[in-house]
C-alpha cells in the first residue's frame, strides 16, 4: 500500500517529464546506444552474418593491429590525413570566414553566408554528377580542358582514378562543402558579443586584429567553439564516403582515398567479416571520441 | 549637433567593427577575400543549374561550356519518361522522397520538442544525467555503426517498410541540443504563471513553449530535412523493393558506374535528377535563414 503511494507520488512529480521524454528515448535507445553497444560487443566476436556471433577476445583489435596490412598503410593514414586537414582547417576556415563576414552590413552579409552555406545542403549524391563532370578523366572534364587549353598539362589526367590526385580532390570537395551549421553557428557567437567589449579594449590600448580575435572573440564565444568544433570533427568523419562516391569503386583505386568509413564497409558488407569491422567502427568512434576531448580541453567553460 | 558629410559618413565609428550598419572603407579587404571566394564556391552549384538545361550536343560539347547556350527542357522530360529497371516510373521515387521527408519533418519537430520541453522546463532527478548523454551523441556518427543498425532494424521487422526510412533520421540530438538551449531562454516565471491559472503541461508546451521556439523549430525541419530527403542509405541497406526506394537513390544509381552504365544518355538525366534533389534544399533554407540564424546564436556547447 505504501509502496503504491509513494509510485503515486513519483508519478504526480516526475511521471509527466518522463512521459515527454518517452518517444525520443525509445527512438535514441533504439538507432543511437542500442547500435553503439551492439557494435562493441560485436567487435569482441566471430560474426560472419550467417552463424551467430562466437566470442573470440581480443583478436579482431590484435588483428587490426598486427595484420591488417590495408589498415595500417592505407587507411589509417588517409583517414588522419582526411580528417586533421578536413576537421581542424575546414574549423578554422569556417571561424576565420564567419569573423570576416561579422565585419559586414547585413544585407551582404547574408548573401555571402548564404552562398557559403550552400554547399553543406548538397547532398553528396547530387554532387557526385558535378564532379564527376568536372574532373571527368577525358578532354571534355573541364579541368583537363582549361589545363590544356593554359598548356599547363600535354594529355587529360585521370583525376579521379589516380592515386596521387584522389585524396587532394576528396579534400577540396569536402572543405567546399562543410561550411555548414557549424559555421552559422560561429557567425552567430560572433555577432552576439557586446561591441562594448571591443571599445573597452581599444581603449585599454588593444590595437591589433590578432590580439582582438585572441583575447576577446574566440574567449567570448567558447560554447559556440566547442559546437562547431564537434560538428567539424564529426562532418569530417561522416564524410569518409566522398572517394567511394568520387571513383565509383570501394575500394578506392590502390587504396588512395581509402577512410576508415570505406574499411567498415568493406568488411561488412563485401566480405562479411562483421565482428572485424565492428572492431573498426569502434576504433572510428574511439578516435572522434579523442579528437573532441582534444578540443573540450581547448574551449570549456570553466562554471 | 554636427551634420554628416560625406566623409564622416563612410568613416564614421559605427560603420566599423562587428556588425556594421553600413559601409566603410575597412571592409574592402574582406569584400577583396569574400568575393571570389563565393565565386568560387557557387560555381559548382550554378554548374547543377547550367547542366540540367543543357541539349545532348552541348553537354558533350568540346571545348567544353560552363554556361547552357539554348536551354531546353529535354533532360527533365527524359527524366520523367524513363523507366526504372523494374518498371517503375521515377516520379514514384519521387514521391517516396516526398512522403517520408514530410512525415520525418513533422515527427522530427514534435519528438525533439517534447524531449527538449523536458530536459529544459521539467524537474527530474536524471535530467542532468539525460541531458549529458545527449550530448555526448552529438559526436555520434551514424555511419560507424551502419552494421549493428541494420542488425536492429532487421529484428524490428522494419525492413522494407516505409517506416525504415523515417524512424533512424528521427533520433537527432543536435536537434534536441538545439531546441532545448533555445528553450531555456524562456523564463520559467511565464510558464509558473499558467500553471497557477491550471494550464496542463501539455497546454504549457503546446500554447505557450512551442510558439515561443518557432526560429528553433525552424532550424531542425531543415536539419530534418536535408537528412531525410538527402537519404542513400536507408533505401539501399533497408529496402530491398524499388516500389519503396527514395529519388536520392535512384539518383545515386544514375551516377554509380555499375548501373549507370550508358554514360551518354545519363548525364543530362543526372544532371536534371540532381538540380531536383538540390532545389527543395535552397528553397527551404533562404525561407527559414532569419530564423536559423537566431537559433544558432543560442547553439553553443557548455
Amino acid at each position: 500500500m505504501r509502496r503504491e503511494g509513494s509510485l503515486q507520488r513519483w508519478w504526480t512529480r516526475e511521471g509527466s517529464a518522463y512521459a515527454f521524454l518517452a518517444m525520443y528515448a525509445l527512438l535514441f535507445l533504439t538507432f543511437i546506444a542500442v547500435p553503439v553497444f551492439a557494435a562493441i560487443a560485436l567487435s569482441f566476436t566471430f560474426f560472419d552474418a550467417i552463424q551467430p556471433p562466437y566470442f573470440i577476445g581480443l583478436r579482431n583489435y590484435i588483428t587490426l593491429l598486427t595484420q591488417d596490412d590495408i589498415f595500417m598503410r592505407y587507411v589509417l593514414p588517409n583517414t588522419v590525413q582526411f580528417a586533421v586537414i578536413v576537421g581542424p582547417g575546414g574549423y578554422a576556415l569556417a571561424f576565420l570566414l564567419a569573423w570576416m563576414l561579422a565585419h559586414l552590413p547585413k544585407g551582404p552579409r547574408t548573401i555571402f553566408a548564404l552562398i557559403l552555406y550552400s554547399p553543406s545542403m548538397t547532398a553528396g549524391v547530387a554532387m557526385v554528377v558535378v564532379w564527376r563532370t568536372l574532373f571527368s578523366g577525358d578532354q571534355i572534364g573541364y579541368l583537363n580542358s582549361l589545363l590544356l587549353n593554359w598548356g599547363l598539362i600535354q594529355e587529360p589526367i585521370q583525376w579521379l582514378y589516380a592515386p596521387q590526385y584522389l585524396m587532394s580532390i576528396m579534400i577540396l570537395v569536402t572543405l567546399w562543402s562543410s561550411m555548414g551549421i557549424g559555421f552559422l553557428a560561429m557567425l552567430a557567437g560572433i555577432l552576439d558579443i557586446s561591441p562594448d567589449l571591443y571599445e573597452a579594449a581599444a581603449l585599454d590600448g588593444m590595437s591589433s586584429i590578432w590580439q582582438e580575435i585572441f583575447y576577446i572573440t574566440i574567449p567570448s564565444m567558447k560554447p559556440q567553439m566547442l559546437f562547431g568544433a564537434v560538428m567539424a570533427i564529426v562532418g569530417a568523419f561522416q564524410a569518409g564516403a566522398i572517394g567511394v562516391m568520387l571513383s565509383g569503386s570501394n575500394p578506392t583505386p590502390q587504396y588512395a582515398g581509402q577512410l576508415i568509413v570505406n574499411h567498415i564497409e568493406d568488411y561488412g558488407f563485401f566480405r562479411y567479416e562483421m565482428g572485424y569491422a565492428a572492431a573498426v567502427s569502434v576504433v572510428l568512434l574511439l578516435m572522434v571520441l579523442f579528437f573532441t576531448r582534444i578540443f573540450n580541453r581547448l574551449f570549456a567553460t570553466t562554471e | 549637433m554636427r551634420k554628416r558629410n560625406w566623409f564622416s559618413r563612410y568613416a564614421g565609428v559605427r560603420n566599423r567593427g562587428i556588425n556594421p550598419d553600413g559601409f566603410h572603407v575597412s571592409q574592402i579587404k574582406f569584400y577583396l577575400i569574400l568575393l571570389p571566394l563565393s565565386v568560387f564556391m557557387v560555381l559548382p552549384i550554378l554548374f547543377i543549374f547550367s547542366s540540367a538545361f543543357k541539349p545532348p550536343d552541348e553537354l558533350y560539347a568540346y571545348p567544353p561550356r560552363f554556361f547552357v547556350i539554348n536551354p531546353t527542357v529535354k533532360n527533365f522530360n527524359d527524366l520523367f519518361s524513363r523507366m526504372s529497371g523494374s518498371n517503375m516510373p521515377v516520379s514514384r521515387y519521387l514521391f517516396n522522397s516526398v512522403m517520408v521527408t514530410l512525415v520525418a519533418v513533422a515527427a522530427s519537430v514534435v519528438i525533439s520538442s517534447t524531449a527538449a520541453y523536458a530536459l529544459s522546463k521539467k524537474r527530474f532527478r536524471l535530467k542532468q544525467a539525460l541531458f549529458t548523454i545527449n550530448t555526448v551523441a552529438l559526436m555520434f556518427v551514424p555511419i560507424a555503426v551502419t552494421i549493428p543498425r541494420f542488425l536492429v532494424i532487421h529484428r524490428l521487422g522494419l525492413l522494407d517498410t516505409f517506416w525504415a526510412h523515417v524512424l533512424p533520421v528521427l533520433a537527432l540530438p543536435v536537434g534536441v541540443f538545439l531546441l532545448k538551449q533555445f528553450m531555456d531562454t524562456i523564463p520559467n516565471e511565464m510558464l509558473e504563471a499558467a500553471q497557477m491559472d491550471g494550464a496542463s503541461d501539455l497546454a504549457i508546451y503546446w500554447r505557450i513553449v512551442m510558439p515561443m521556439i518557432r526560429p528553433a523549430l525552424a532550424t531542425i525541419a531543415i536539419l530534418t530535412f536535408q537528412a531525410a530527403w538527402n537519404n542513400v542509405e536507408t533505401s539501399s541497406l533497408y529496402i530491398h523493393g524499388e516500389s519503396l526506394r527514395t529519388f536520392a537513390f535512384y539518383l545515386n544509381t544514375l551516377t554509380t558506374t555499375a548501373t549507370g552504365a550508358n554514360a551518354v544518355a545519363g548525364q543530362g538525366i543526372a544532371a536534371a535528377a540532381a538540380l531536383i534533389m538540390f532545389l527543395p534544399n535552397l528553397i527551404i533554407f533562404i525561407i527559414l535563414q532569419s530564423q536559423v540564424m537566431s537559433t544558432m546564436s543560442h547553439s553553443g556547447l557548455k
